[in-house]
């Protein structure tokens, strides 16, 4: 017998998870302070900085909201394709494409007025987003293909679709030079919540994640979502229609994460430029997993790591800490939580036979 | 087209395919013992800089090669420590460490980017060179590439002849019976994550110390995707594998040589063959889905016996 031993809970552990989920942030955390002074930053002061940075202040917090808004979205996307054990990586394309189709709208009808440019804009982000989402869903359901490398793959694309036109057909003649598209009409730029800094889009942010919990609470959809999630082949034999199900999904999916580029373009930036893509599609993997595909949980996890980018933008101009930095971070935290997910299930026990039946 | 722009695009396809073949290689060699390793990226791009780092600092390639081989498998360790030691999601945990790998890089890298390190010259092997059409583009490499032309036997041999290779493929197939045979399967899978990652860590250093001798962020730029993809092109087999790495290998040398002509087309629709060929090569390998030797127990757990 070994001294340290691994047995099965009886009951998955409850709300005392939380600590586990503090401990992993708490360790990834003491990491990257030590990945800090590896590179001559002083750890303690860098990690004060980087909180100060992302919520020690209402600018920081402002900021931290608008960033955090794509992330909720794509999340939400990302969260409902893997509670049906459908891998889609593909967010930050769905989101290249959503602002495409958005930007496309807006250049396309400068003249007309915003209440319908506007809805326009999100239809073609959605529909846009969506297709990218169903190409996988389908070659996966029909021929068997893997969806978490076509989706990779098609986030490569549809950066490079991004990038062709904004150097190519959508670049403003006036930018200088610089790869980006005119300055949308006011008709096509979703606008603040009165005089404050917060854009219309939180309150997009809000309603699409209600809905997001009806849909999977209450609708017969979500509770198939969910049965088959758990059981593909048993959700097959209760006669669940499950590739199509999975197509839905991923355009949903997809949708969700165009709707975030829309945003994006229409309201943060007013405009397509290759900046716009900073990785939300891959933090917003990050959040769905440490939120357990919750929504409401979707939506603080997007907020903090929302603030973790805030801060490292502070990090970097007060200590010269490459931006890299966040991704550090993130896949630090991830990591761990993944690790500290044994608790859920298993504990621990020192030495004799315990628990012997 | 001409012989004498074909041979140089094959000898191209051949160095640009290796970096690939190294990784894919790996991938195969961790998929077989039942551990899927989507940290490919991350794993390459570690490998890359630490052998960028050690041959800047020691001068000498060799030695900067060696290191990034054990910087891989230090990498890949990660991936072991959640999936084999604390029953984490292997998908998530692989996604997770190409996060932090690249990351890691590309901050570590952010002082380095633009410099040059010593690295591998060309070494045209005497009298192999000579042969018209096969000596230029087989035989006047780096010795990296040679390594290559080794090592899909070696791997074969191993897991089709010998005992442990049959065991580390037993641990991917069918744990449990592999346990019950007495067998310890945890060990195996370590041994696929640890060879594994060693063999991606090099496919890294191969492109920073003898395909560019610089350091740019993002140096792999996609290519451990590649790779994973590879492995199922490749039927999980080490032999296939060399085929689809100079497929990817031709098409990259390819673009290469149309952007320099001065072409027409738009760099970002060539830059994205290389994605498009990804996906076009996953549908056609679903097309003969009976012949692959895809492991049953991919990433799937070995739980804790109580």
């Amino acid at each position: 017998m070994s001294p340290i031993r691994i047995v099965k809970r009886q009951e998955p552990l409850g709300w005392s998870s939380c600590f586990v989920l503090l401990a992993a942030i708490l360790i990834s955390l003491v990491l990257s302070g030590f990945i800090l002074f590896v590179r001559g930053t002083p750890p303690l002061e860098g990690i004060y900085i980087l909180f100060k940075g992302a919520f020690g202040s209402r600018y920081a917090f402002e900021d931290s909201l608008i960033k955090a808004t794509p992330i909720f979205l794509c999340s939400l996307g990302v969260a409902v394709a893997f509670r049906l054990q459908v891998w889609n990586i593909g967010a930050e394309g769905q989101f290249a494409l959503g602002a495409v189709g958005a930007t496309w709208v807006a250049l396309s009808f400068p003249e007309a007025p915003a209440y319908l440019v506007l809805p326009g804009m999100m239809a073609m982000a959605a529909i846009a987003g969506g297709f990218w989402g169903f190409i996988p869903a389908v070659l996966r359901q029909k021929l068997k293909t893997n969806e978490i490398i076509v989706t990779l793959m098609m986030n490569y694309i549809a950066i490079l679709i991004l990038d062709y036109l904004v150097y190519g057909a959508w670049k403003d003649p006036a930018s200088y030079g610089f790869p980006m598209t005119p300055e949308f009409n006011t008709s096509a730029i979703v606008g603040n919540i009165g005089s404050s800094n917060f854009s219309w889009g939180l309150v997009h942010c809000v309603i699409l994640g209600l809905i997001f919990w009806v849909f999977m609470s209450y609708t017969r959809i979500g509770f198939e979502i969910k049965a088959s999630g758990d059981n593909v082949r048993a959700a097959r034999y209760a006669g669940i229609p499950y590739d199509r199900l999975v197509m839905l999904v991923m355009a949903l999916s997809g949708a969700l994460a165009g709707w975030a580029g829309f945003l994006e373009a229409s309201s943060t930036v007013n405009r397509l430029q290759p900046s716009i893509m900073a990785g939300y599609g891959y933090t917003a993997i990050v959040v769905a997993w440490l939120a357990r595909l919750n929504p409401l949980y979707i939506g603080i996890a997007a907020f903090m790591l929302a603030g973790l980018r805030v801060g490292v933008e502070g990090l970097q101009l007060d200590l010269q800490v490459p931006a890299a930095f966040g991704g550090i971070i993130e896949g630090l935290i991830l990591l761990t939580v993944l690790a500290g997910g044994l608790f859920t299930h298993y504990k621990i026990v020192f030495g004799g036979k315990g628990g012997k039946k | 087209m001409s012989i004498d722009i074909l041979i140089p695009l094959l000898a191209a396809t051949v160095q640009s395919g290796t970096p690939i073949l190294y990784a894919t290689l790996g991938e195969i060699f961790t998929e077989r013992s039942g551990i899927l390793n989507l940290g490919v990226e991350g794993i390459m791009i570690t490998g890359a800089l630490v052998g960028f780092l050690v041959a800047k600092l020691t001068g000498n390639p060799w030695m900067a090669f060696c290191a990034a081989g054990p910087a891989g498998a230090c990498a890949a360790s990660l991936h072991g420590f959640v999936c084999l030691v604390f029953q984490g999601n292997q998908v998530v945990s692989g996604l997770a460490l190409t996060i932090l790998g690249v990351g890691f890089a590309n901050y570590i890298g952010t002082s380095y980017v633009g410099q040059s390190a010593p690295g591998f010259a060309r070494l045209p092997i005497p009298f192999l060179s000579e042969i018209p059409a096969l000596g230029p583009i087989f035989f006047s490499h780096d010795v990296l590439v040679y390594i290559t032309y080794i090592i899909p036997l070696l791997m074969w041999l191993f897991l089709y002849n010998t005992r442990f290779g049959l065991s580390l493929r037993a641990a991917g197939e069918y744990p449990a019976a592999a346990t019950a045979a007495g067998l310890n399967v945890v060990a195996y899978r370590w041994l696929g994550v640890l060879v594994g990652g060693f063999f991606m860590g090099l496919g890294g250093a191969y492109l920073s110390l003898a395909y560019t001798h610089l350091w740019t962020n993002n140096l792999t730029g996609g290519r451990g995707w590649i790779a994973v993809a590879l492995v199922i092109f490749a039927f999980w087999r080490p032999g296939r594998a060399v085929f689809g790495a100079y497929l990817f290998g031709g098409i990259m040398a390819l673009q290469l040589r149309l952007q320099a002509s001065g072409t027409q087309i738009p760099s970002s629709l060539l830059l994205m063959l290389p994605y498009v060929l990804t996906i076009s090569v996953l549908v056609v390998s679903s097309w003969r889905r009976g012949k692959t030797d895809e492991p049953a127990a991919l990433a799937t757990n070995i739980e804790p016996a109580d």
